[in-house]
């Protein structure tokens, strides 16, 4: 049995009782991109607990992981370098940022840096379209990003620690 | 405090659904309140449900994510008198490459979508809403979750709403990262806890949709836009666009524009006066190349087609699309090559992979696109790309084979230049 903190579990109890009697199954995908937050990726200790919460089997829960782009089996970075260079961001520079976020961090596509602190990742269209190239570094958007603007960023973050 | 926006506004719009962005506060309740909040509700607790789903048909609203159904038609389909639970489904999942909209209208005004989503309850005799917002808009999911919480505690949501005897919660749901889980009948499956596939229609998700009951789906912007019906009456919204393509709508511009932005204009507003006015024309004096109208699933336009207004009929006269709003402008120094290539790695990667046709032919039409992007193109190659992209229309359970193919077709037919172009700069490269 895994346990969260105390605001994870608040919400997990909520959210529980969000769906019909009987259809616990629904908060699978929620749960896991939450827990995944706290725990770092999704461990298959990880996957039994999602699965004995929402009264499913961890197959039902595992066959689920491998679709969803957001849910890692392995440990991405502290911070992770989301990369937008979908056609919006790729008439406006995004290519050449990923191109430079590579070179910045030393990595490639879904690569974690040897320290764990960067990972990067290529990613689609993220709806930042008019405010082009877009950035998502966990959770906060950077829009109008330029390569200098990237690295500012980044060695903000790394400073920060 | 008023909130600096993500673009400033232009004066040609025409702002009812945006008419709140920018003031202070404009996410809050109150000011929602001060601002014609919840007069739209209160008014349709005074109608009778046929009499508001009469005056959503009269507004000839059409869906706002990309399909453009006429809404109202959308809810009559919904069995009132069913003795299950009927459910409505708000789908925040906007993926469509180029389309931002959705982030703003519940960034600036939750509220407002909330009153449109319970107007649909009243309608429906739905008591239940699920707000399916992709992952990646986790600042999202946690700023409407604080509007849920507001609703609330000021009793606009939950038992015995302003003392109406009507009932709805509403809770938020996080996908996890999948284009395709915008399609309803996927994003259903999602909801209920799988992999996002689409489903068999029929039954559609009005008769048989979560969890096997009724369920009205529709986008952020298609519930945003029911208060000001329901309020101004439908009649009133109709006659700001043209007919059959009721009110105004979202607009996002990208690419290759002087001020890309979200703006609000009338269905109907002329393309080309979009593009140099509000969005403030090509940068460096270029010339128009090309634009992709309404998301990257639409089949592309030449510059010589986009002298038309921008209403859903007009763009399906010249066989493309308004889809989503997010419209792509690219000048003439853009590469469709390229173009074609980006959007082919989007579906290839998105294909949820249940239906072969798609599956398969978007991973071979990427890989021929990147064989010749890479200068290894041949030829045969550009029939070979739009007879296999035909052969995928129609042939898939959702709409992502079309999505992938309609654009592959149109810029292979009407951008063959490029693609020669390539060639004969391959051909150079080995005689050198």
């Amino acid at each position: 049995m895994m346990t969260f903190s105390p605001q994870l579990e608040q919400k997990f109890a909520k959210m529980l009782t969000s769906y019909p009697e009987g259809k616990k199954r629904s908060a699978v995908v929620p749960m896991l991109i939450y827990a995944q937050d706290e725990v770092g990726s999704i461990t298959s200790e990880l996957i039994d607990e999602v699965a004995r919460r929402c009264e499913v089997t961890p197959l039902q829960v595992d066959e689920v992981v491998g679709y969803y782009s957001m849910l890692h089996r392995n440990p991405m970075g502290k911070y992770h370098v989301q990369v937008c260079t979908n056609i919006s961001c790729l008439l406006v520079g995004g290519m050449e940022l990923y191109e430079h976020a590579c070179k910045k961090l030393g990595i490639g596509h879904k690569q974690v840096a040897a320290d764990g602190q960067f990972s990067l990742e290529e990613v689609e269209c993220m709806g930042a379209c008019s405010w082009a190239p877009a950035v998502e570094i966990n959770y906060d958007f950077h829009h109008h990003v330029t390569p200098e603007k990237l690295d500012q960023l980044i060695d903000g973050l790394r400073k920060a620690q | 405090m008023a909130k600096k926006l993500y673009n400033d506004p232009s004066p040609l719009e025409t702002r009812i659904l945006s008419a709140r962005f920018g003031l202070e506060n404009s996410e809050s309740l109150t000011t929602y309140l001060a601002h014609d909040g919840f007069k739209a509700f209160r008014k349709a607790r005074e109608m009778k449900p046929e009499q508001i789903i009469e005056e959503v048909k009269t507004s000839a609203l059409r869906g706002r994510g990309g399909a453009g159904f006429p809404t109202g038609l959308k809810w009559s389909f919904v069995p009132r008198s069913s003795p299950k639970p009927k459910y409505i489904v708000i789908n925040a999942d906007e993926s469509e490459p180029g389309t931002c909209k959705d982030r703003l209208l519940m960034e600036y005004d939750p509220h407002q979508m909330i009153e449109g989503i319970l107007i649909a309850g009243l309608a429906l005799d739905a008591h239940k809403g699920y707000l399916y917002i992709r992952g990646e808009y986790r600042y999202l999911i946690d700023h409407m979750d604080r509007a849920i919480a507001e609703a609330y505690a000021q009793g606009y949501l939950g038992k015995n709403i302003l003392g109406t005897g009507f009932d709805f919660d509403l809770y938020t749901h996080s996908g996890a990262g999948a284009y395709e889980c915008g399609e309803e009948t996927a994003l259903l499956d999602s909801l209920e806890g799988k992999r996002g596939i689409p489903r068999m229609k029929p039954p559609f998700p009005a008769v048989a949709g979560a969890w096997a009951s009724p369920t009205l789906l529709n986008n952020v912007e298609t519930f945003s836009a029911i208060p000001a019906i329901i309020r101004d009456g439908g009649a009133a919204f109709a006659a700001l666009g043209t007919p059959k393509n009721g009110g105004t709508r979202l607009l996002c511009v990208s690419g290759h524009v002087n001020k890309p932005g979200v703006y609000e204009v009338p269905l109907g507003y002329p393309m080309l006066k979009f593009i140099e006015e509000i969005a403030g024309g090509i940068p460096g004096g270029k010339k128009l190349k090309a634009v992709i109208p309404g998301g990257s699933s639409c089949p592309i336009l030449k510059a010589d087609e986009c002298d038309i207004p921008m209403d859903y009929d007009s763009l399906a006269k010249i066989g493309s699309m308004l889809g989503s709003g997010g419209m792509v402008v690219m000048d003439e120094t853009t590469d469709m090559v390229k173009v074609a290539l980006r959007i082919m790695r989007f579906y290839a990667h998105e294909s949820c992979g249940w239906c072969i046709p798609c599956r398969e032919g978007t991973t071979w039409l990427r890989k021929i696109l990147q064989r010749f992007d890479e200068g290894g193109g041949r030829h045969e190659d550009v029939a070979l790309l739009g007879e296999l992209s035909k052969n995928m229309l129609g042939r898939t359970f959702c709409a992502l084979g079309d999505a992938a193919a309609m654009p592959t077709i149109s810029i292979v037919d009407k951008f063959a230049d490029d693609f020669e172009k390539r060639l004969a700069r391959d051909r150079q490269m080995v005689a050198v």
